[in-house]
C-alpha cells in the first residue's frame, strides 16, 4: 500500500457504509472520480443505480423513491449540487426527505488554499440552505456516513457528507 | 383542444387502484378525489414531478404509477426523458397536460409552443410507446388501451389553459394538504 492510498476513501469503505445502512438506490450522476464506485455499485445485489443527466433531476427521483418505502442515497458532485439549489429545497426539504447526499468535494484541499471556486462555494452553499454537513476524507473518517444517516433520519431533513479526497477520489 | 377537468373525468373512470400525481391537473383532481393514493403535491421545484413519478414507479412495481405533467416541466427537465426510459418501468403512465403556455405567470407562450412535438421527443429519448390527442373523444376512446398495455407510456394532451393573472397572495389555495402530509398520507397507505 502507498502512503497516498493509505490515507485514503476506499470504494470498498463506502460501499459497507451503503449496505449497513440499508441503501436501496443509488440517485446519481457520475464525476472524475468514482469509476471504481461505480463498478461496485453495479456489481452489488439489490443495489438499483439509477442514473441522472442533470443533478437537480436526483432529488426528486430520491424524493419518489423514498415515498414509495425505498432508502436512496444520492451520489453528486459539488458543481451539481450547486445547480441542485431549487429541487434540494423543493423535493428533499420541501417534502422531509430524510436522505443522505454524498458530494465530491471538487476542488477540497486540506490547506484551505483554494483555487477551483467549486470548492469556495460549496461550504457557503450548504450553510445558505442550512443542511448538515460531514466531511469524510479517508477511511478512518467513514463512521461519519453513518452519522450523517442517522442524522437524516431524526430530522428527516437531506444531510450531506463531502467527499474531501483530493489525491485520487475512487478511482484505481 | 381538451379541457383539464373534462379530461381528468375521462381518466377518473378508468383509475382504478392507481397512483395518481394530479401535477399540473391537481386543481381540478382534488375536486375528484382526494384519497391517501391521490398525491396533489403542487409544485416543489418546476420540472422534477417525471422524476417523483419515475421514483415512486420504482419503489412500488406492482401499482400503477400515473402522472399528469406538463410540457413546461418536461422543457425545464428533457434528460428526465432518458432516465425514465432507461429504468423502464412497466407500471408508469406519463401524461402531459400542453397548454402552450406558462399558465400561472399569466399565459407566456412556452418557447415554440405550437411546434414541439413532445410524444416524438418522448420516443427519441426511449419511451417504447407514446401519443398525441387534442380532441376529448380520441383521448376517450384510446386511453382503455393506453392503461391496458405495460408502460412507460407517454401520452401527450393539448389543454386549454388555466391562465392565473391575479396576485400570488390573493389566488385561492386549492391544495386541502400541505405537501409533506401528502408524502406522508402515501407512505402510510403503502405500509412504508
Amino acid at each position: 500500500m502507498t502512503e497516498a492510498t493509505a490515507g485514503s476513501l476506499s470504494p470498498e469503505t463506502v460501499m459497507r457504509q451503503m449496505r449497513k445502512n440499508g441503501v436501496t438506490d443509488i440517485v446519481w450522476l457520475p464525476d472524475s472520480e468514482t469509476n471504481w464506485l461505480y463498478l461496485l455499485m453495479k456489481s452489488e445485489p439489490g443495489l438499483r443505480l439509477v442514473g441522472v443527466t442533470r443533478e437537480g433531476h436526483a432529488c426528486s427521483i430520491a424524493a419518489g423513491l423514498y415515498a414509495g418505502g425505498k432508502r436512496p442515497m444520492m451520489l453528486i458532485q459539488n458543481t451539481g449540487m450547486m445547480e441542485s439549489g431549487d429541487s434540494i429545497r423543493g423535493w428533499l426539504m420541501g417534502l422531509n426527505v430524510p436522505i443522505v447526499l454524498m458530494v465530491g468535494y471538487r476542488g477540497y484541499t486540506r490547506h484551505g488554499v483554494n483555487t477551483d471556486t467549486a470548492a469556495t462555494y460549496t461550504e457557503r452553499f450548504l450553510m445558505a440552505f442550512g443542511i448538515p454537513f460531514y466531511l469524510v476524507e479517508n477511511d478512518g473518517d467513514a463512521d461519519r456516513i453513518s452519522i450523517a444517516f442517522q442524522e437524516a433520519d431524526r430530522t428527516k431533513k437531506p444531510v450531506v457528507v463531502l467527499v474531501g479526497d483530493e489525491f485520487h477520489g475512487f478511482n484505481r | 383542444m381538451m379541457h383539464i377537468p373534462d379530461l381528468l373525468k375521462v381518466f377518473a373512470e378508468h383509475r382504478g387502484d392507481s397512483i395518481v400525481i394530479s401535477g399540473r391537473g391537481g386543481r381540478h383532481w382534488v375536486q375528484i378525489s382526494e384519497t391517501a393514493l391521490d398525491v396533489p403535491l403542487g409544485d416543489p421545484a418546476m420540472g422534477g414531478h417525471s422524476g417523483f413519478g419515475l421514483g415512486l414507479a420504482l419503489a412500488q412495481p406492482g401499482r400503477r404509477v400515473v402522472l399528469f405533467d406538463s410540457e413546461g416541466d418536461i422543457l425545464m427537465s428533457m434528460g428526465q426523458l432518458a432516465t425514465i426510459a432507461e429504468q423502464a418501468p412497466a407500471n408508469f403512465y406519463h401524461f402531459i397536460l400542453d397548454n402552450e403556455v406558462y399558465a400561472t405567470t399569466g399565459g407566456q407562450p412556452v418557447p415554440n409552443a405550437k411546434n414541439v412535438d413532445y410524444a416524438m421527443i418522448a420516443r427519441g429519448a426511449g419511451y417504447p410507446r407514446a401519443h398525441n390527442y387534442a380532441e376529448l373523444d380520441d383521448f376517450a376512446r384510446g386511453l382503455p388501451a393506453i392503461l391496458a398495455a405495460p408502460g412507460p407510456v407517454f401520452v401527450a394532451c393539448k389543454v386549454w389553459p388555466d391562465i392565473e393573472n391575479t396576485p400570488i397572495g390573493q389566488r385561492v389555495r386549492w391544495r386541502k394538504r400541505g405537501a409533506d402530509k401528502v408524502v406522508q398520507d402515501l407512505r402510510g397507505a403503502l405500509g412504508a
